[in-house]
C-alpha cells in the first residue's frame, strides 16, 4: 500500500477482493462452512478469514474431509493451528462413510480414496445444513477450474453444471439458492501458486512440514514419487528407496506425489516454485491424470 | 523483513518481493480465426506462464485431433464441450506476470451470441485488447467489441492489427485501419486508444520489437501492458463505502467493539473524516480505520477495511458511508442500460431482485425504452430484450438505492438483476441517470 499515490500492490488487491468475498458470503448465506485440507491454499483462506472477521469470531465452522490416508504431519498441524485460532473444527471421515456402507473402498495397487471424498463431503454438507462451502481452489490450477465462478452453484445433488453457470459481473455475487442447494465459494480464484507462496511469506504463515524438503521412503510410479505407507499396495516391480523430497500440494498419500527437492526454507521453496517449468497438479497429482477432463468430471459429481 | 532472494537466484528474472507491482485486469474478445488464441498463447508462453506439462499436453492433443498446428486455444478451452466442439463458450481466466506487473486476462468468445460473456469479462477489466485482421480490416465484430469496451467503461483499449506478415508489413494497411477505427471510436467513450501492428504468429511487436516494421515508432504490446498508467482511473474524489458486514465480537476483550466492514468503492477516508450515513442521513466522524494488521491512516479503493465511528448509530449492511458535500443520488427510480443474459426475454412490467453494492431490493421494469443495435449503435424500438441484447430501461425499486452514474463510478453505478423464480442472474446493468 502506497499512502502517497493510493496504489495497492497486486497481493493487496487480491487480498482485498478475497476479504470482500468472505464477507459477502457471511452476510448473504445462512450456514457457511470453510473447507480445510491443511494445504497451503486453505491456510491462506484461514488468514483471509481472520482479516475479514477479526476481532470477531468466524461466522462459520471449519470442516476437514479426512480420508484416513492423510499425512500424519498434516493432521497434527491441523489440530494445532485450529485450536490456536480458537475456531470450531468439524471432521468428516471417509472411513465412517465406508463403515456405514455409503461408499466402497477401491482395491488394488492404485486404490485411492480421492473419489470417495465426494460422498463424505456431500453427506456432511447435507447433515449440517450448510448452504455455502468455502474452498481454496484457484483458477490457475486446472483447465476446468479456470472456467468456474467464484460463487459456484450446486444443485441438491451437489452437482456442478459448467454450461449453466451464473454470469458473474463486477464484484456483485449472486448467492440466491433454494433449500437443499448450496454454493461453493472460491475466495482465492484469482490467485496463482506463486501469489500463495508470496502471501505465506509476507504474512509469515506456518505451513505443514511436508512442504519443505525432508528424507522420506518413496517409490516411483508413472514418473512420480509416492510415499511408502500402509495405505498403498506396491506393484511387483516397484521398489522403495529413501531420498530428499517435498510436496507441492497436500492431498491423500495415495494420489499425491512428492518432488525431489532440497528446498528446506521458505525462500528456497519460493525460488523453486518461481523457477519450475511444470504445473503443481501436473507434477504431483495422480487424480488429474485419468483423462483430459478428470477434474471437470469429478467436479460435476460434487468434488471440491 | 528478511530479504527473500539473493540477487541472481533462479527466479525467471522476477522479483519475488513484488510489493510494488500492480495488478492489471485485461479483457480480450475474439474468435479463433482472428489470432486471439495465438496472441494470448504467445504472451503466456513468452512470459513463461505456460509450463512444460501444459505445452506437452497441448502438443499431443493438437496432433491427436489433427489440427496441423499447435492449437493454443486448447490451453484456455477447459470444458469438455469446448474441447469437443472446438469452440470457446465461456469466460476463461488466465494469469501471467512480467517483472513489472501481474496480469489477469478474462478471455471471452467474440461472436454476437456470446455478448453476455464479453460483458461479464469486461465488467472488471481496466484494459481491453481487440484484434483486427490486417487483411480484412475493421469488421462488424471489431466495432461491436469496441462498443462493449465503451459501454463497460474500460478506460484503455489496445487495437492490435494482427497478421501484418500477411500484408507484407505494409504501413498503409495499418494506417487505413487506424483511421477507420478512430472514426468509429469518435462515436464512443473510450479515453485511451492505442494501435499496435503485430504478427502474433511470428511474435512481431508482441513481446519484442519488430524489425520488419521500422516505420512503427510505438512500443510492443507487452511493454504497453506493463507501462500503461492505470492508477488515475480510480475514483479518489467521491467517498463511497458500502457497509457490507458489522463486526461485533461481543467477547470480553472487545465487548463494545463495533466495526463496519466493507470495501472502499470511491474516495479516500481518514480518521477524523466527517461522514454521512445513507439513507438515514445521520452525521458522524470516522474514529478509526481498522484492519487485521492494525489501524490505518487512510482507506482508498479497493481496500477492504472496517470503520469505527465517533457516535453510536444504527448502521447496517446496505447502508453507504459518504461525505456530506458529495453525495450519490438516493433514489428508487433508475435509468439504465442493461445487457440481457437469460433465455427468458426481458419485458416491461417484469419484476426482479436487484443487487446494487451491498443492497438488495426488488425492481420492476417500468419501461423498455429502446434496444441498442450493437453493430450500428442505432436505437431500435423494442417490445422485449432477448438473450445477449442490450437496451435502455427505466426501473422502479422497492427501496432507495444510493447510486452514481456508471460513467462516474463503476462500483456504485452497476447492478445485477436476479430472476426470483429461477435465482439466475439475468442482467448486468449500468446506471445512466436517476429521475
Amino acid at each position: 500500500m502506497n499512502p502517497f499515490t493510493y496504489e495497492l500492490s497486486h497481493l493487496e488487491t487480491l487480498e482485498a477482493e478475497s476479504i470482500h468475498i468472505f464477507r459477502e458470503v457471511a452476510a448473504e448465506l445462512e450456514r457457511p462452512v470453510l473447507l480445510f485440507s491443511g494445504g497451503k491454499d486453505s491456510l491462506v483462506l484461514l488468514r483471509l478469514a481472520e482479516k475479514a472477521f477479526r476481532p470477531g469470531r468466524f461466522p462459520f465452522p471449519i470442516m476437514h474431509v479426512d480420508t484416513g490416508h492423510n499425512f500424519a504431519e498434516v493432521i497434527e498441524f491441523r489440530d494445532r493451528i485450529i485450536s490456536e485460532l480458537g475456531e470450531r473444527l468439524i471432521v468428516a471421515s471417509v472411513q465412517v462413510s465406508i463403515d456405514d456402507g455409503r461408499v466402497a473402498e477401491e482395491q488394488g495397487p492404485r486404490a485411492s480414496r480421492n473419489r470417495l471424498q465426494t460422498t463424505t463431503l456431500l453427506d456432511a454438507i447435507e447433515r449440517h445444513g450448510f448452504d455455502a462451502a468455502f474452498g481454496g481452489a484457484r483458477r490457475d490450477e486446472e483447465r476446468a477450474r479456470a472456467k468456474e465462478r467464484v460463487f459456484s452453484f450446486r444443485d441438491d445433488f451437489g452437482q456442478w453444471d459448467p454450461k449453466r453457470q451464473r454470469p458473474e459481473l463486477w464484484s456483485l455475487f449472486n448467492g440466491a439458492i433454494r433449500k437443499g442447494e448450496h454454493v461453493r465459494v472460491f475466495p482465492i480464484s484469482n490467485w496463482t501458486e506463486l501469489d500463495v507462496w508470496q502471501y505465506i511469506d509476507t504474512e509469515r504463515l506456518e505451513v505443514p512440514s511436508i512442504y519443505y524438503a525432508h528424507n522420506r521412503r518413496v517409490f516411483e510410479r508413472d514418473g512420480m514419487l509416492y510415499a511408502h505407507s500402509p495405505h498403498v499396495e506396491l506393484a511387483r516391480d516397484e521398489e522403495v528407496f529413501e531420498t530428499s523430497v517435498r510436496y507441492r500440494t497436500v492431498g491423500d498419500m495415495t494420489c499425491t506425489g512428492a518432488v525431489r527437492s532440497t528446498a528446506s526454507t521458505l525462500p528456497e521453496v519460493v525460488a523453486e516454485i518461481a523457477a519450475t517449468r511444470i504445473t503443481e497438479r501436473g507434477e504431483t497429482r495422480a487424480d488429474d491424470r485419468v483423462s483430459d477432463a478428470a477434474m471437470e468430471d469429478r467436479k460435476r459429481e460434487g468434488y471440491f | 523483513m528478511v530479504p527473500l532472494m539473493s540477487p541472481g537466484a533462479a527466479t525467471n528474472g522476477y522479483a519475488l518481493r513484488t510489493r510494488t507491482s500492480e495488478l492489471l485486469r485485461i479483457a480480450t474478445a475474439g474468435s479463433v480465426d482472428d489470432g486471439k488464441s495465438t496472441l494470448i498463447g504467445r504472451l503466456l508462453h513468452d512470459s513463461k506462464a505456460i509450463l512444460e506439462d501444459q505445452l506437452e499436453h497441448v502438443t499431443q492433443t493438437s496432433e491427436r485431433r489433427g489440427d496441423g498446428y499447435l492449437n493454443l486455444a486448447l490451453l484456455t478451452d477447459g470444458l469438455r464441450a469446448e474441447r469437443e466442439q472446438g469452440i470457446t463458450i465461456d469466460v476463461a481466466y488466465r494469469y501471467f506476470q512480467s517483472p513489472r506487473r501481474k496480469f489477469i486476462i478474462a478471455d471471452t468468445p467474440g461472436h454476437e451470441q456470446y455478448t453476455r460473456n464479453m460483458v461479464t469479462g469486461a465488467s472488471t477489466a481496466e484494459l481491453s485488447i481487440v484484434l483486427v485482421d490486417a487483411r480484412k480490416g475493421v469488421s462488424e465484430q471489431t466495432r461491436r467489441h469496441a462498443f462493449i469496451v465503451s459501454l463497460l467503461r474500460i478506460p484503455h483499449l489496445v487495437v492490435c492489427v494482427n497478421k501484418m506478415d500477411l500484408v507484407g508489413y505494409d504501413e498503409t494497411v495499418f494506417y487505413r485501419i487506424l483511421d477507420e477505427m478512430t472514426d468509429w471510436a469518435a462515436r464512443l467513450q473510450i479515453p485511451d486508444i492505442t494501435f499496435i501492428p503485430i504478427s502474433a504468429l511470428h511474435g512481431d511487436n508482441v513481446v519484442g520489437r519488430s524489425w520488419a516494421m521500422p516505420w512503427y515508432g510505438g512500443a510492443p504490446l507487452l511493454y504497453h501492458l506493463e507501462h500503461v498508467v492505470i492508477a488515475p482511473d480510480r475514483n479518489l474524489a467521491d467517498v463511497r463505502f458500502p457497509v457490507q458486514w458489522v463486526i461485533r465480537p461481543m467477547s470480553d476483550a472487545h465487548h463494545d467493539y463495533r466495526g463496519y466492514a466493507g470495501q472502499v468503492a470511491g474516495g479516500v477516508l481518514r480518521p477524523g473524516s466527517d461522514v454521512v450515513v445513507l439513507p438515514s442521513g445521520q452525521q458522524t466522524q470516522v474514529a478509526s480505520i481498522d484492519s487485521f494488521d492494525g489501524e490505518l491512516d487512510a482507506a482508498f479503493p479497493t481496500m477492504s477495511v472496517a470503520l469505527r465511528f465517533a457516535d453510536e448509530l444504527d448502521i447496517s449492511r446496505g447502508d453507504m458511508i459518504v461525505e456530506a458535500e458529495d453525495q450519490p443520488e438516493c433514489t428508487r427510480q433508475l435509468e439504465a442500460i442493461v445487457c440481457w443474459m437469460s433465455e427468458q426475454p426481458l419485458r416491461a412490467r417484469s419484476r426482479y431482485t436487484i443487487k446494487h453494492t451491498t443492497r438488495t431490493a426488488r425492481a420492476v421494469v417500468e419501461e423498455l425504452e429502446h434496444r441498442v443495435d450493437v453493430n450500428t449503435l442505432e436505437h431500435k424500438p423494442a417490445e422485449q430484450l432477448a438473450l445477449n441484447e442490450i437496451g435502455r430501461v427505466r426501473l422502479r425499486c422497492s427501496s432507495p438505492l444510493m447510486v452514481d452514474p456508471y460513467a462516474r463510478n463503476r462500483t456504485t453505478g452497476s447492478f445485477i438483476l436476479i430472476d426470483e423464480a429461477t435465482n439466475d442472474t439475468v442482467a448486468g446493468g449500468m446506471v445512466l441517470s436517476t429521475r
